[in-house]
């Protein structure tokens, strides 16, 4: 289920004196079973975008189309169509509200309609994803760390079955454990074939875990690529106020310092190509 | 245990309704002009004891001392509070003023200093954070790395010994990451302020003179970011880490490459990997 932004604009507050363009022109494909990450400075548009793929924010102009079909026209389907696409905010454990976990994750299934046995597997089977404890669901959420409570969120849009999932900044302020957890939660949706878009400023996790990279800049789409092609562009990214991960920061200034080593995304790759490049060099002045 | 500007001496503290203790049997001391990172998974007691150290939180068991004042007697508390200041996570929670200019004068209002020294002391903070320019502007059209940043200025103006700074980075994209870390980083090399940085973001702490690790409550690891770093194994199964170049130097080393352990960030470990030639 492809989704397919065509010349999305938005404008916030038009015709106001804070009238400001928050994205102007956009136009890709999300594909299939991808992991795409929106990488952009804060204010750059990731979030503005996030909430047009699934009818939160309609654009100004241009389209979302959802297997082909706008999901802002009107008609009787509107809502099934943007139910297919699921968000999830960031710091979402703050939106938590139910008196346990499983009423919580079972607050979005209920409102699709669906009741009893049907229900109940739709909970069990979202909260099987986020690998909490099992005496977790029926303990009150705000008895959870806040990594776990985040789970829980997600636990709840996973509930609605979406194809598509939309994460802003998933891993934002967890620890490094924390993080790692959830990075896993993503590869296996990912494996399962749910088209994921993650949000992050964090280019390390880019690095490792996207398929492909979408960099906004000032409101517009400034690059679309694999994420090694995205950060061979570092200087292009530095005037973004954007970094690269570490590894390629690495390689880069290994280069300045004339050692012969590609791009790197993550160390065990780094490590290979360091000891290549030393035993070469060993080699030739052998 | 001369010079020591916060200073927490058996001190455990257990919030109202719960059994357990957050923090339990710590004994730490802060040295004037000494950055130290404090790490920890979330649920440590780290956050517990950054509220311990200026008197938001009183211990339930043991003292801490705040320049000599101890934080269980009354009369101290805004005396402690303007020496040791304190930051915490969210920059849309920490701004009171629709003008920056009276958001940094807030704190000097409440300790009472006499309206003619204000300007000076708001001006003199804000530059110190390099937020001058904005001092006319409202506080909602800064980025959070300069939210931050304005409510450090409205520490500062307080001339405290000490910033206590609570996971202040965690919201803040890199670019704001390093404006904030870099001011503190500054403030402390230049004026001496004794700073406790408390972080979930390794490289971070890399670059502070010290780093103490907290599990469960107590403190299980103070000592030198190098020596904590060289523990990758033990920091990991408290559910920690090391900066990526830590772990990278460890991959390296075991592949028989002399890298040293000090090689903690990029520069360094380019230095170490090409010396290898």
């Amino acid at each position: 289920m492809p989704i397919k932004i065509e010349h999305l604009s938005h404008v916030y507050q038009p015709g106001s004196p804070f009238q400001s363009d928050a994205l102007q022109d956009i136009d890709f494909t999300i594909e299939d079973g991808e992991l795409l990450a929106l990488i952009g400075h804060t204010g750059s548009g990731k979030s503005t975008l996030a909430q047009h793929l699934n009818g939160l924010l309609t654009p100004t102009s241009g389209r979302v189309l959802v297997d082909g079909e706008d999901i802002n026209q009107k008609g009787a389907n509107r809502r099934a169509l943007r139910q297919r696409v699921g968000l999830l905010f960031q710091y979402a454990e703050y939106q938590l509200f139910e008196e346990t976990v499983y009423k919580d994750i079972a607050f979005g299934p209920k409102n699709q309609g669906l009741t009893g046995d049907e229900l109940d597997a739709r909970v069990r089977e979202a909260f099987a994803r986020v690998h909490l404890p099992e005496d977790a669901l029926q303990k009150s959420p705000f008895d959870l760390s806040g990594g776990q409570m985040r789970r829980v969120a997600l636990a709840g849009v996973i509930a609605m079955h979406p194809r598509v999932l939309v994460l802003d900044e998933p891993i934002a302020g967890l620890d490094p454990r924390g993080r790692d957890e959830l990075t896993e939660i993503i590869n296996e949706l990912h494996q399962d074939g749910v088209t994921m878009v993650i949000i992050s400023h964090n280019m390390d996790d880019v690095a490792r875990i996207a398929t492909r990279a979408a960099v906004l800049h000032k409101g517009r789409l400034a690059m679309l690529g694999t994420p090694r092609e995205i950060f061979s562009r570092g200087d292009e990214l530095a005037a973004m106020g954007l970094d690269v991960p570490q590894t390629v920061q690495l390689c880069q200034a290994l280069r300045a310092g004339g050692m012969d080593v590609p791009d790197c995304l993550t160390n065990e790759e780094l490590c290979d190509a360091i000891c290549r490049a030393l035993g070469k060099e060993a080699a030739i002045h052998a | 245990m001369e010079d020591l500007i916060l200073r927490a001496d058996n001190v455990s503290y257990a919030y109202e309704d719960s059994e357990g203790m957050a923090v339990r049997g710590v004994t730490l001391g802060f040295r004037t002009g000494e950055m130290t990172a404090v790490l920890g998974h979330n649920g440590s007691g780290k956050s517990t004891l950054a509220k311990l150290l200026n008197g938001l939180y009183i211990p339930t068991e043991g003292h801490v001392t705040v320049c000599g004042m101890d934080t269980q007697e009354d009369e101290h508390t805004w005396d402690i509070r303007r020496s040791a200041g304190m930051v915490f996570q969210n920059p849309d929670n920490q701004l009171v003023a629709s003008i920056v200019r009276d958001d940094v004068a807030f704190g000097l209002e409440n300790i009472g200093v006499p309206s003619a020294q204000m300007p000076a002391r708001i001006e003199t903070a804000l530059r110190q954070v390099e937020m001058l320019p904005f001092i006319d502007r409202a506080p909602h059209t800064l980025s959070g790395g300069q939210k931050q940043r304005i409510a450090i200025a409205g520490i500062l103006a307080m001339q405290p010994k000490a910033l206590i700074l609570d996971e202040s980075t965690a919201m803040l994209d890199p670019r704001g990451r390093r404006e904030v870390f870099d001011t503190v980083s500054r403030l402390n090399r230049e004026q001496g302020i004794t700073v406790v940085w408390i972080t979930h973001f390794m490289e971070e702490a890399a670059r502070c003179d010290r780093v103490v690790v907290m599990d469960d409550g107590q403190v299980v690891m103070d000592d030198t970011p190098k020596a904590v770093f060289s523990q990758a194994e033990r920091l990991r199964a408290m559910r920690l880490d090391v900066p990526p170049m830590v772990a990278l130097g460890d991959l390296l080393r075991a592949r028989g490459l002399p890298i040293a352990h000090e090689a903690m960030d990029v520069s360094a470990m380019a230095q170490e990997v090409l010396k290898c030639r």
